[in-house]
């Protein structure tokens, strides 16, 4: 039991003078995905049933091999914050830090993964 | 993490059923959420049944005809009667709306009615809205000014006073808050629908000259920007207003400073 007023409970340490940053960077990427997203889809849909060499060629493309590129970089950026906004939402404390550094250093990991395997196919 | 499910002593059980006016034939039943904090026992449902040809056609008529003829003990509040104190609000049929303005012809069925969900219970239909009123008060809800106050008064362009509507019509019956699963995780934080609807009605008000410090105290990820669009404010709000807009026009206003 705290003796705090209710206006102190209220307002609490104040505001922190960030999110703005968070919200337009999720605006901007949102925009973005939506025009790559659908053409990821086509190219990959279009190599379903291809052999490896084919499908090697097709990503091996420049504009191709950028989009993908773009859209690992900018998708996992996207999940990462969407999923920090989610963790802040249910979980509280050290499991909220946890849970936020964690999924950090997964999208992280997996942005360097998959442009490492696509120099390795574009270059 | 946050409760997904009540405490035992919070577990709703069956209550009391009342019995049916005699000679009625247009009888329905009302099923009333209970607690009474002095009795120390777990909130129940309680069953009433009226006649609905002695009732008036409002929901708030048929609580205030419980209260009067079957059991005094129903506590709820109202004031006005007719959608303007915001007092008599309280989860009807699952929707958070105002009592008085919220006909019983509207409902198919037995009519359930709890109090706003997710507030702590004062007792059977009262929600304690003492943080509420508290972050309410946060935004300054009030003129700020810091030129001499004019020989006559603050004057407002017909255009600049149209973007008050749609905004200053809200009555704080807190329907909208309560019905914010944002709301209901973060209410410690997360200012809530009621209260960013405010604030927008003082930044927007053209006369208003602390906008950039009201946009200074807003700007935080968890005061406004835990709002998900989810929409549920703007579905239930019993005065047919709109916080959702309110909050993305804000939300807005932070993105034009900053970019």
């Amino acid at each position: 039991m705290r003796y705090l007023t209710d206006r102190k409970r209220a307002e609490g340490r104040g505001a922190s003078g960030t999110g703005t940053e968070h919200h337009w960077y999720m605006t901007v990427s949102a925009v973005g995905l939506a025009l790559i997203v659908p053409i990821l889809i086509y190219v990959i849909g279009s190599t379903l049933g291809s052999d490896r060499a084919t499908v090697l060629d097709v990503f091996a493309h420049p504009v191709i091999a950028i989009l993908t590129g773009l859209g690992l970089f900018v998708g996992l950026q996207h999940f990462q914050k969407g999923a920090q906004t989610a963790i802040e939402d249910y979980f509280r404390k050290s499991t909220k830090k946890v849970l936020i550094i964690s999924v950090t250093v997964l999208s992280y990991g997996l942005t360097a993964f998959g442009l490492f395997a696509l120099a390795k196919i574009a270059l | 993490m946050v409760q997904l499910t009540l405490p035992k002593n919070s577990k709703i059980r069956t209550g009391k059923t009342w019995p049916k006016p005699e000679g009625a034939t247009n009888v329905r039943a009302f099923h009333i959420y209970r607690w009474n904090p002095d009795d120390g026992e777990n909130p129940r449902v309680d069953t009433y049944h009226l006649d609905m040809d002695k009732c008036g056609p409002m929901v708030l008529d048929a609580l205030i005809k419980i209260k009067n003829e079957v059991d005094p003990t129903l506590t709820f509040r109202r004031s006005c009667r007719e959608g303007i104190c915001g007092s008599c609000a309280m989860n009807i049929d699952g929707i958070n709306t105002l009592a008085c303005i919220y006909g019983l012809d509207e409902i198919k069925g037995d009519v359930k009615i709890y109090p706003l969900p997710h507030m702590s219970v004062v007792k059977d239909l009262i929600p304690d809205l003492t943080h509420f009123y508290a972050q309410h008060a946060s935004i300054m809800p009030w003129l700020e000014t810091k030129t001499n106050r004019p020989a006559k008064e603050w004057r407002q362009s017909i255009e600049d006073r149209k973007k008050l509507d749609g905004l200053y019509e809200c009555v704080m019956c807190a329907s909208c808050s309560t019905a914010c699963p944002s709301y209901w995780w973060n209410s410690d934080r997360y200012l809530g629908p009621a209260a960013l609807l405010h604030a927008y009605r003082w930044i927007v008000d053209s006369r208003d000259e602390a906008t950039g410090e009201r946009l200074d105290d807003l700007e935080d990820p968890f005061k406004l920007y835990r709002c998900h669009t989810i929409m549920n404010c703007a579905k239930t709000c019993p005065k047919g207003l709109n916080p959702a807009k309110a909050i993305a026009e804000i939300k807005k206003m932070m993105v034009e400073r900053t970019v």
